[in-house]
């Protein structure tokens, strides 16, 4: 029995030293890095974290404006219905002006041809290009993805054991960390001896490469805030993250409501429950 | 069900008219009421129930989710977001799905642990046993099936590959892979038939559920120490006295289950599901749900070639393998002691196996390069060894503690004790993981 004893320390020793190797293999050499995110986000604070979250209305317009003035001229947002921009906190009738600053296709009319018509709270967001390759053509071969899930459709790894602590912390804000990381991440330099592709930009926060064929969309003033907000890429960066956590997850805020009052009830319940096992269980010893 | 001596005395005229042409409430009452169990079961025990609840669950809310699903790749994605964003609650509906197969996944996790414990596979609970292999089979074909549905771009890859798995079986590979997607490659015709299988499998698990309980009741629950049913003082009637404990144990789950979906909903998920199905774009890293890594781990530490059979059919049959090896544990532990609280031995391997089994997990969730294969292979032999040999061998050479005359002996002992350090206290490990 000794014997097995020994093999088990040796046994785990040997994964103990072969784990370490395994961490040490990961540091990868600066020029020719082999995994990505080269530097991971950074953790930000949002309004939306938490179990009590909520959006920050104002901040969603905000979010709104970058996406409209910038980057829907790239990139769609095909599953985003206007109607749902009163979450933003405007009411039905600006929601319905701001949907006819867009034209929509439609038909065919009774003469079978197709045209185009104001867009109604009913309609989705227009996409800029025709289809994806018509997107791909126009960016150097790389499509922009679709904007309606992409908070929740990236998220750097976060490693152990920060993902063993993030059930207990709640973080979901993997998405916007990382859009966040991205728009702001491009004003380093790449290391001596990195080659870049051509049509391509350095960006160390990228998950899937060194760079990527996106180049910064964003410059300080390039968007006016009519809200006296600062108008620095770190913030119009910021707000339309949030604002695509939104567009990703519109039923945030309800779902955390919800779930409060179903852990309260749960708690509650449970507790009870527990009193009265305790009491039929008092008589019998178990 | 409970064994001839039943205590149902109709009340009404209604009842005893039923009684005497159909009597389900007598059965009802004999299974769920004054059915004995040990007095002496832990919260270990409440996971049957729990599986229980979750599998209702995940039909009632699979069934409305059906109602609003599309099962065509161009329609699926999309619907799902539909049920998301407009159907009333579909968010909620959707996260309970979906976290509720993985919470679905811990319960029988932890019911299989209990299980290989307190040796409850042994005489006479083999068939008990057996039945419940094959129900964690059908989930895991149920679960693998459900996640392509939403026709993301894990769905998409994750069949892919899980379908591939198929192509290494010699002569009929091919065949067998081709009837499971319904063409030569993951597309329409998949979806479909996964969808109408997702919809049946539930159902199946449902029927070999009825099995496994009628099983049960024939030969009574196990219990931490091991030893059977002795007189009547060993047992008290299942209510209240297992109902309020089940019960407080499914609450305590349900909050667990909960949080998740409301805090917490895509943790268990994987981003790129996110992601429409793309058949040209492959993902860096395809990983399956989380439930199917340590699986997925041993497929891949198989990277040689053993005599004839290569090592894309060694991965597969290794995988095949740790599932089948479940099937046999009857036959492969040789002890006469039933619970590992008076095997110091098999209760330290016990442990081993369940990290060794989490380790592996995060294995599979890794890239299969590096240090990580080598870390693989020990880790499968670990898996295997523990079954095929540990589990054999031990039982012969092992010396086990002196056991108790009967339950009631034991409980007693346990109670004059006080608390911590009885000689029973080992039971208390599994307990908290209630
Ligand atoms: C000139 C066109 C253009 C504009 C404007 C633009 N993008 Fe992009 N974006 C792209 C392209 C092209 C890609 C694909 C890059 C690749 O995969 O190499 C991309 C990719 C992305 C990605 C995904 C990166 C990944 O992980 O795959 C994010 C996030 C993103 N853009 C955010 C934005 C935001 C936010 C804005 C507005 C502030 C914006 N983009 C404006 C062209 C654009
Ligand atoms: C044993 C019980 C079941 C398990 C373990 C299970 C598991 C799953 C899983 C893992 C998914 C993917 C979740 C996601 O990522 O969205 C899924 C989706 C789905 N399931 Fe099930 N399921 C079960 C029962 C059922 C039943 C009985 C039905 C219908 C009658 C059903 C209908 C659906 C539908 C329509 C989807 C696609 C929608 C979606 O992705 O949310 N399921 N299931």
């Amino acid at each position: 029995m000794k014997k097995i004893l020994t093999g088990l320390t040796v046994f785990g020793l040997v994964t103990a030293g072969a784990l370490g190797a395994a961490l040490a293999q990961e540091e990868h050499s600066a020029a020719e890095p082999t995994h990505f995110p080269i530097h991971k986000p950074t953790q930000e604070s949002w309004s939306f974290s938490g179990p009590f979250g909520t959006y920050d209305k104002a901040q969603l317009q905000r979010g709104l404006k970058v996406y409209k003035e910038v980057c829907s001229a790239c990139h769609s947002m095909d599953l985003v219905a206007f109607r749902t921009l009163e979450d933003l906190g405007y009411t039905e009738a600006q929601v319905k002006a701001l949907a006819a600053e867009y034209e929509v296709e439609d038909g065919p009319n009774a003469d079978g041809e197709m045209f185009t018509r104001k867009a109604t709270p009913n309609d989705h967001f227009p996409a800029p290009f025709p289809n994806h390759a018509a997107a791909a053509a126009a960016n150097n071969g790389a499509a922009p993805p679709d904007f309606s899930l992409i908070a929740k459709a990236r998220s750097a790894e976060r490693g152990f054991p920060t993902f063993v602590f993030d059930i207990f912390t709640q973080y979901a804000e993997g998405g916007p960390d990382y859009i966040h990381a991205l728009l702001t991440g491009y004003d380093e330099e790449p290391p001596a001896g990195m080659e870049i592709a051509e049509g391509t930009h350095y960006n160390p926060y990228f998950i899937a490469g060194k760079s990527l064929a996106m180049a910064k969309p964003l410059s300080d003033d390039q968007v006016t805030y009519d809200d006296g907000s600062p108008q620095t890429v770190d913030q119009y960066s910021r707000d339309v993250s949030a604002f695509l956590m939104w567009a990703a997850e519109p039923h945030m805020e309800a779902r955390k409501q919800t779930g409060f009052r179903v852990m309260a009830f749960l708690l509650l319940f449970g507790a009870l429950i527990y009193l009265t096992k305790r009491r039929v269980w008092s008589n019998v010893a178990h | 069900m409970s064994g001839g001596h039943s205590t149902y005395t109709p009340k009404s005229g209604i009842g005893r008219w039923i009684d005497a042409r159909m009597p389900l409430p007598r059965l009802v009452h004999d299974s769920f009421v004054s059915y004995p169990v040990p007095r002496n079961l832990n919260y270990a025990y409440t996971f049957g129930g729990i599986l229980s609840i979750m599998l209702v669950a995940q039909i009632l809310t699979g069934v409305v989710l059906a109602m609003h699903y599309a099962a065509d790749t161009g329609l699926a994605f999309e619907s799902v977001e539909k049920i998301m964003r407009d159907v009333n609650s579909g968010w909620l509906l959707r996260y309970l799905h979906s976290n509720g197969a993985s919470m679905f996944f811990i319960a029988v996790y932890i019911h299989i642990m209990r299980g290989l414990y307190y040796g409850s596979y042994k005489a006479p609970r083999e068939l008990l046993w057996i039945l419940g292999c094959i129900i964690y089979l059908l989930m895991m074909a149920t679960g693998f099936m459900g996640y392509v549905l939403p026709w993301g771009q894990m769905s998409f890859w994750g069949a892919t590959v899980i379908t591939g798995f198929f192509t290494a079986i010699p002569l009929v590979g091919t065949w067998i892979q081709e009837l499971l997607l319904g063409g030569f490659a993951v597309d329409n015709p998949t979806l479909n038939r996964f969808f109408a299988l997702h919809y049946l499998l539930p159902f199946m698990i449902a029927g070999v559920v009825v099995l496994h309980v009628w099983a049960l009741h024939v030969v009574g629950q196990t219990n931490p120490t091991g030893i059977e049913v002795k007189s009547k003082t060993d047992t008290v009637p299942f209510t209240p006295y297992a109902t309020i404990k089940d019960a407080f144990g499914m609450i305590v789950f349900l909050a667990v289950f909960a949080y998740f979906v409301f805090y917490i909903p895509n943790y268990l998920g994987h981003p790129d599901n996110y992601i429409v199905a793309d058949s040209l774009k492959t993902p860096a890293h395809i990983v399956p749900e989380w439930y199917y890594l340590p699986f997925y781990a041993i497929l891949r530490a198989i990277t040689f070639n053993i005599g004839p059979i290569d090592s894309k059919l060694g991965g597969v049959l290794a995988m095949f393998g740790a599932i089948a090896v479940l099937f046999f544990v009857p036959w492969l532990d040789t002890s006469k002691v039933r619970s590992a609280v008076y095997r110091p031995w098999y209760k330290l391997f016990f442990w081993l196996f369940v990290a060794n089994a989490i380790f592996l997990g995060w294995l599979g969730s890794r890239p299969a390069e590096g240090v990580y294969v080598a870390l693989a292979q020990i880790s499968t032999f670990y898996y295997f060894a523990f079954f095929l040999i540990i589990m054999p061998v031990l039982g012969i050479i092992e010396t086990p503690r002196r056991l108790p005359n009967s339950i009631t002996e034991a409980v007693l002992e346990k109670n004059k004790s006080g608390g911590a350090g009885h000689p029973a206290g080992a039971t208390a490990s599994p307990e908290t993981r209630g």
